[in-house]
């Protein structure tokens, strides 16, 4: 870790969860270690102590993201597009913290870290600048044939749930979230075991762009304990599903349908309107023109 | 005084049946294959029946599942020798024709639909057949204009499109799913419901009469059974119904993990609100269109009434008065507001779920005055009063001209009560008020919002609901976007980012970034096209 030595006593720290604006830890009392990554994969240094979310800390979750989806999508575009921007800039300022973890948990090169942050900082900029525009792009005035003004607008569906990939790109988890919450949705990640000393400097991002808290709430564990839940929960509207298990895959499709859940595989691009629309809703609204 | 005004003002109408005349029914219908009319392998056929009479009007292949492989296949050839290959303005003509000559018969096809279906002819006439002709015609202008979409992406067709469809607006529906699958470039197969599959049939009729190429739709008429084989072929790629949620669900899971795009337009049990400043005249007729419209047989009824407390006396005594002039009886008579239960198996659900109603309690009101026909499956339309948001009428989908009505004080319990349901596919507001008419529509889960009006169609405005109400729109441009594919073009990966290669991702070790790749393919990529392009370029004038 920076600034310590051999010599020095290191401070494994407990990684904590971040639900609705704080760190709480996970009501279980799990944690599991994550170890530094060596020359040859991992060593048996720890570098951190992870909470292990449960079920329970998932309700909590959806449960909190929930009811800041009012407060979430009612704020101004513009304004979301300013926090979206705030996090860019709270990104950038924490790059050695970033590239310090993806170095030491993940095995990164220094060089490959460095770009990983640029990816990460690309994605908050670009949907910092979506907000107030893809809904004039998708968006449409409908010309019916009758006295009619006939409209259609976007939506946020709701609280959406993100299962992170585990092979970890941090561009492409920015890209989900980014994309997920500009439109005005709330969100509960889940970073499986592999990835999830990222939630540290990630949290703090979020905790400290006047984002409120709810809108993004981080979970670290395991998937296949977790994404059970997920998929059976009747409040999350919508999944982005960004692992490549099939069989993972199509067991959520299968038991989405309960609650008609979106389902969104794996990205097929960052930085794209496409990832915006995956998790909104088109509303058509009719009024009569006349006197 | 307003029931001392009009009540016992009876209209008395002359009989004023259309003619089945323009209509010859077939005795018989096969299965419309490649072009050609197929004897089911089957060799089973079941019998349509005339709502309005009980009596049979013929009988119709009943397709299982070597016939849908069979229509599968001839949609997969079709797809790969000729419309894939067809320009977008090809596609487009044939569209054209098929909307012109839908006009040129538009009275055979009202017919026929009211025979088959039991709605009145009024409706078949002036919104139905118009509203299947303007689709054809609308869509038929996108098959050359793809590009313009999906903004800065490249698209293409999906392959083979399985549509299954419902009985309550049998042509329409088909031409909701057909025509956008076509434009886009998609072939089909369509399976319409087992009592209403006539005006599909007399479509294919129409296709052939086009000159679309063999292939390009293929109608296969069944049960269930059959829409499950289609839903199910391994050879689909796309799939969209129209129906119940319940079955709507089931395709949705027989289907998951196979990469099948979905689209489903599922029910609803739809809030129409009217609040205290609400012009109360057009409200009523609003209330009316919206839950006694085709017998109440549509997704988007508005079949929960909230009135606002203060109003809720004069705006019932009107709809009462109203409802009493509703023409219940012959679909055929040009004077018939509510024609009949499109099947039995309805007929009693419908009679059933008003039972359970009235067990529940809550106050039932319907019409005495008109008689209603001795054959047939006629409702009464009626509506349930102060009855609980929890309570059966206001919880399911009827389905039919069955209205329940609770009332609420202000705008925020509004709007509490309309989106307490699992639906979300319309709603209707009623208010004089412009900035509470935004504000309640922008605060209603439901896709459709009817202000100051409701139930109206159009084929460029999208339609598709929220939650359980399904996914995906229909109509419009945001129509196109479930029968397209949808593809980074080489101007959108260099103006944003590379697209991310899963499969390529997952093989390298985790700690190698795909970001790596990413960037690569950012810069190198626009290079190796524009080489790409002067080489051809040179290439072409050698």
């Amino acid at each position: 870790m920076a600034g310590l030595t051999d010599k020095n006593l290191k401070i494994a720290k407990t990684i904590k969860l971040y639900v609705g604006g704080k760190f709480p830890r996970t009501e279980s009392g799990r944690c599991f270690p994550i170890y530094v990554q060596g020359s040859k994969g991992a060593s048996k240094e720890v570098y951190a102590n992870q909470c292990q979310a449960s079920r329970k800390d998932l309700r909590g979750a959806v449960e909190v993201a929930k009811k800041t989806v009012s407060t979430w999508e009612s704020a101004t575009a513009y304004l979301r597009g300013q926090i979206l921007y705030r996090m860019a800039e709270m990104a950038e300022g924490k790059r050695g913290e970033f590239a310090d973890i993806l170095i030491q948990t993940m095995g990164y090169s220094p060089k490959d870290a460095d770009l990983a942050v640029d990816d990460m900082v690309s994605s908050f900029v670009y949907y910092a600048g979506f907000t107030d525009k893809y809904q004039q792009v998708i968006g449409a005035v409908n010309p019916v044939s009758g006295p009619h003004h006939n409209f259609t607008c976007t939506e946020p569906v709701g609280v959406v749930g993100l299962i992170a990939s585990d092979d970890f790109d941090l561009g492409e988890l920015i890209d989900n979230i980014a994309s997920i919450i500009c439109s005005g949705n709330t969100l509960v990640v889940l970073l499986d075991e592999k990835s999830s000393a990222i939630l540290a400097p990630l949290a703090e991002v979020f905790a400290t762009s006047d984002l409120p808290g709810g809108v993004v709430n981080l979970l670290t564990g395991f998937v296949g304990e977790l994404l059970p839940h997920f998929i059976t929960h009747m409040e999350i509207q919508s999944i982005s599903y960004q692992r490549d298990n099939k069989t993972e895959l199509k067991d959520l499709q299968f038991g989405a349908v309960d609650n008609m859940k979106r389902v969104v595989p794996r990205l097929k691009s960052k930085r794209s309107l496409e990832n915006i629309l995956n998790h909104i809703e088109l509303k058509t609204v009719w009024h009569p023109i006349g006197v | 005084m307003l029931e001392n005004n009009t009540e016992g003002l009876k209209f008395e109408y002359s009989p004023a049946p259309e003619s089945s005349a323009v209509v010859k029914l077939q005795g018989k219908y096969e299965l419309f294959i490649d072009g050609k009319w197929v004897k089911p392998k089957s060799g089973k056929y079941m019998t349509t029946v005339n709502p309005a009479t009980e009596k049979p009007l013929a009988k119709v292949a009943w397709a299982n599942d070597k016939d849908v492989d069979m229509a599968v296949k001839a949609a997969r050839k079709a797809y790969t020798n000729v419309w894939s290959k067809m320009s977008g303005a090809e596609r487009g003509r044939y569209l054209y024709r098929i909307a012109r000559i839908l006009q040129e018969r538009a009275r055979e096809f009202a017919v026929l639909e009211t025979l088959d279906n039991g709605k009145p002819i009024k409706e078949s006439r002036d919104v139905d057949i118009p509203l299947v002709a303007a689709h054809f015609f609308y869509y038929a202008g996108w098959a050359d204009k793809l590009d313009y979409a999906f903004p800065g992406k490249k698209v293409s067709s999906l392959g083979v499109a399985a549509q299954v469809i419902p009985w309550n607006f049998p042509l329409l529906m088909a031409a909701w799913k057909i025509a956008p699958a076509l434009a886009t470039g998609n072939t089909v197969v369509l399976k319409p419901a087992e009592t209403t599959p006539l005006t599909a049939l007399l479509l294919a009729d129409v296709i052939k009469q086009a000159g679309l190429p063999d292939g390009v739709v293929n109608i296969v008429t069944g049960h269930g059974d059959t829409g499950a084989a289609l839903v199910s072929h391994p050879d689909v790629n796309k799939v969209a119904f129209t129906g119940s949620t319940d079955v709507g669900k089931k395709i949705a899971r027989a289907i998951a993990g196979s990469g099948k795009k979905l689209t489903l337009e599922l029910g609803g049990k739809s809030a129409n609100i009217i609040f205290a400043d609400a012009a109360i005249d057009q409200a009523v007729e609003g209330i009316i269109n919206a839950i006694y419209f085709n017998q109440g047989h549509v997704c988007c009824a508005g079949s929960r009434l909230l009135v606002e407390e203060s109003i809720k006396d004069v705006v019932l005594d009107k709809l009462k008065i109203r409802m009493k002039q509703l023409r219940v009886g012959d679909p055929m008579d040009k004077n018939t507001d509510i024609g009949a239960i499109n099947s039995k198996i309805e007929f009693d659900k419908i009679n059933k779920l008003v039972e359970a109603a009235k067990a529940e309690g809550g106050d039932f009101f319907a019409p005495e005055s008109s008689e209603l026909p001795s054959k047939g499956y006629f409702c009464q339309p009626c509506f349930f009063s102060d009855v609980a948001s929890s309570s059966t009428i206001n919880r399911l989908e009827v389905f039919g001209p069955v209205l329940s009505v609770s009332t609420f004080r202000t705008t925020a319990e509004a709007i509490a009560k309309a989106n307490d349901t699992p639906y979300g596919l319309a709603a209707g507001i009623w208010s004089e008020k412009g900035s509470k008419v935004h504000k309640v529509a922008g605060a209603l889960k439901a896709g459709i919002i009817w202000a100051n009006t409701y139930n109206k169609f159009d084929p460029c405005s999208p339609f598709g609901g929220y939650n359980e109400s399904g996914w995906g729109r229909e109509g419009g441009r945001h129509g196109l976007f479930p029968y397209l594919k949808i593809e980074d073009s080489v101007a959108a990966s260099a103006g944003s980012a590379k697209p991310v290669n899963a499969k390529k991702a997952v093989k390298k070790s985790a700690r190698k970034p795909a970001k790596i790749v990413l960037k690569k393919a950012v810069k190198i990529k626009p290079k190796k096209t524009a080489k790409k392009a002067v080489k051809s370029k040179v290439r072409g004038k050698k």
